[in-house]
């Protein structure tokens, strides 16, 4: 079961034109600044919204196409929806939240998990006779994913869910998001601006710029492209590293993560050994050398040149490729000056150094993500 | 108090219980209609509704006895189809009291319903309720405190309605003679000022206790919901 969107939406003056397809298994993230289209297409899907033009189809069913005029309610397209924020039903108990879905859902409608399964999943047990002004925020989205999940949904679109939440409360919810795609067989549609959320959740990425989509592939290699910089706006451009937990250095409360074949030093990542992570390294934290050198910038890793782009003077971005495949997440991006490009001698194909110090790897950028599909 | 007291103290609680149990779903659909969308005819039936609030009672009095009257068309075309008649009766009475709730009922429904969050009706849909599902199992329940001072409004104006009864369907005891009209009568009557003082005092116990109930209903609604959680 995939999800087809591909519509054109008016949303005032503006016009929002998008097409993706949403596969039946992981996690695709839509992503883009505040503006750029990104819920109009979530509720265009959803039936909330009517496009202009085009049409949604699950898995070659249809569920809009505005040329015939077929336009299914929303109550018929069966999508699960969890909203940014959380939408409960404030004169019903969490329990009585969590059925509303759940006793309306067709009786033939195919077996998703059950009653108990979300509750023990979602952590809901004590609050399900508590009433929604009763729960703290991330409570609340929990119970919103859980009775989105109960009522039998055929994909899953998630608008935000973590945006209004404080920091330790959305740590918490990825941590449930993270374990959605292994025991779920949806397609996941996941509306996000934010940095971590996409490396922490992220199989796919979508990015839509301006009411339109400007670019869309694998999370690694999408997050790697530098050229999409001024895109993402507040992402801080980098490079993605895909790397396994081989060593936990507990007294140093530092971890050793191999990546390529080449082991890096990063703060302490709360994850078992074996367990394969995503490490997000930002261009202007990378240095690059002619070869290894002994220096507090503990992070070493060896590569080859594969192309190197002048930025605004005086700044010049180097990629920097770890293995001679070079495949996604073995990929670096160091932003150095365009007269260290020129004194090094930096040229594609020459073998290269990158450095940096195990701190530039911390907070946002060191995101945890079992890898459930590549390694699947 | 005396037996014709009694009698008109019963009458208009019974006059004010039906005109505002026949009003409510009236003005229900009135507030849905003028809370959403937008359609031709809005602002006019927006005005029509609004009528009795602006026109002096005893001019909403006389144009029900022009159209219900015997010679009138709705009266005859009533009295002729199903043997209904208004003139000098309790339904008169009842519709009278009726006209002239409706417009406080519907725009305290009206309020409530503006209230309430569309995006909960949205979220119902994504989880498989019709659009009357929806209205029925989210939206009707959270505007139901707004329902019940709707709904103690009415019959608080349907109490104290006199211009527009004595008008349409004039002062018979028994029949039309609620507490505000026997007070005008007691008034009339060259001893009736003991009377008169019994029917007023009544009718402000009747006030507070309309009052109390809103007080302590709405308090539970609120409890319920948890609107009021600080």
């Amino acid at each position: 079961m995939s999800l087809t969107v591909d519509v054109q939406v008016m949303r005032g003056a503006a016009t929002v034109t998008a097409r993706l397809e949403v596969p039946p298994r992981g996690i695709t993230a839509l992503i883009g600044r505040s503006g750029a289209g990104k819920s109009t297409v979530l509720q265009a899907a959803a039936g909330l919204l009517k496009p202009t033009a085009g049409c949604v189809a699950l898995d070659g069913a249809t569920l809009f196409d505005a040329t015939s005029g077929i336009d299914l309610p929303p109550q018929q397209r069966r999508l699960g929806v969890v909203f940014q924020d959380g939408r409960l039903f404030p004169h019903r108990s969490v329990r009585g939240n969590l059925l509303y879905g759940a006793r309306r859902a067709p009786a033939g409608a195919e077996s998703g998990p059950g009653f108990d399964e979300v509750v023990a999943l979602l952590g809901l047990a004590p609050l399900l006779a508590r009433r929604p002004f009763q729960l703290s925020g991330g409570e609340r989205q929990r119970v919103a994913l859980g009775r989105a999940l109960l009522a039998r949904p055929r994909a899953l679109l998630m608008d935000e869910p973590l945006a209004s939440l404080d920091p330790p409360r959305r740590h918490e919810l990825l941590g449930y998001l993270a374990e959605l795609p292994s025991r779920l067989d949806l397609p996941i549609l996941y509306v996000t601006h934010q940095m971590d959320e996409v490396m922490r959740l992220a199989d796919r990425v979508v990015l839509m710029a301006d009411g339109a989509v400007a670019a869309r592939g694998g999370a690694l290699e999408l997050l790697s492209d530098l050229t999409l910089g001024p895109l993402v706006g507040r992402f801080e451009a980098g490079g993605v590293l895909a790397g396994v937990v081989t060593e936990q250095l507990e007294a140093w409360q530092l971890s050793v993560v191999t990546v390529a074949g080449q082991c890096i030093t990063v703060p302490r990542i709360a994850a078992p050994v074996g367990r394969a992570v995503r490490l997000r390294i930002r261009a202007r934290d990378v240095a690059l050398q002619r070869e290894v050198l002994a220096s507090s910038a503990s992070n070493q890793l060896a590569g080859t040149v594969l192309r190197v782009l002048d930025r605004e003077p005086p700044y010049a971005a180097v990629e920097l490729g770890l293995t001679p495949a070079a495949a996604a997440g073995e990929r670096l991006w160091a932003l150095v000056t365009q007269r260290s490009v020129q004194s090094l001698s930096v040229a594609p194909g020459q073998p290269m150094v990158a450095s940096f110090k195990a701190v530039a790897v911390e907070g946002r950028a060191a995101a945890v993500r079992t890898e459930t599909h590549d390694t699947a | 108090m005396t037996a014709p007291e009694l009698q008109a103290l019963w009458l208009s609680l019974q006059v004010a219980g039906v005109a505002t149990l026949a009003t409510l779903p009236v003005a229900l659909l009135l507030a849905l209609a003028l809370a959403r969308g937008r359609w031709p005819g809005k602002p006019l039936l927006e005005a029509l509704v609004n009528l009795p609030l602006v026109l002096p009672p005893v001019v909403i009095g006389y144009a029900l006895l022009l159209a219900f009257g015997r010679q009138g068309p709705l009266g005859r075309w009533l009295n002729e189809v199903f043997g209904i008649t208004f003139v000098f009766s309790f339904r008169g009475a009842v519709l009278a009291a009726a006209v002239m709730a409706l417009p406080l009922m519907v725009r305290a429904l009206r309020q409530a319903l503006e209230a309430v969050d569309r995006g909960l009706e949205d979220a119902a849909r994504t989880l498989g309720a019709s659009r009357l599902d929806a209205f029925f199992s989210v939206t009707l329940p959270l505007a139901a405190p707004g329902l019940l001072s709707g709904a103690v409004l009415g019959y608080a104006a349907s109490l104290g309605e006199f211009g527009a009864t004595i008008t349409f369907v004039s002062n018979v005891p028994g029949q039309t003679q609620t507490l505000p009209l026997a007070i005008y009568s007691a008034l009339q009557s060259a001893d009736g000022e003991a009377a008169a003082l019994r029917l007023v005092a009544c009718s402000v116990a009747l006030a507070f206790a309309a009052l109390a109930l809103a007080h302590w209903g709405s308090r539970r609604v609120a409890r319920l919901m948890g609107t009021n959680a600080a």
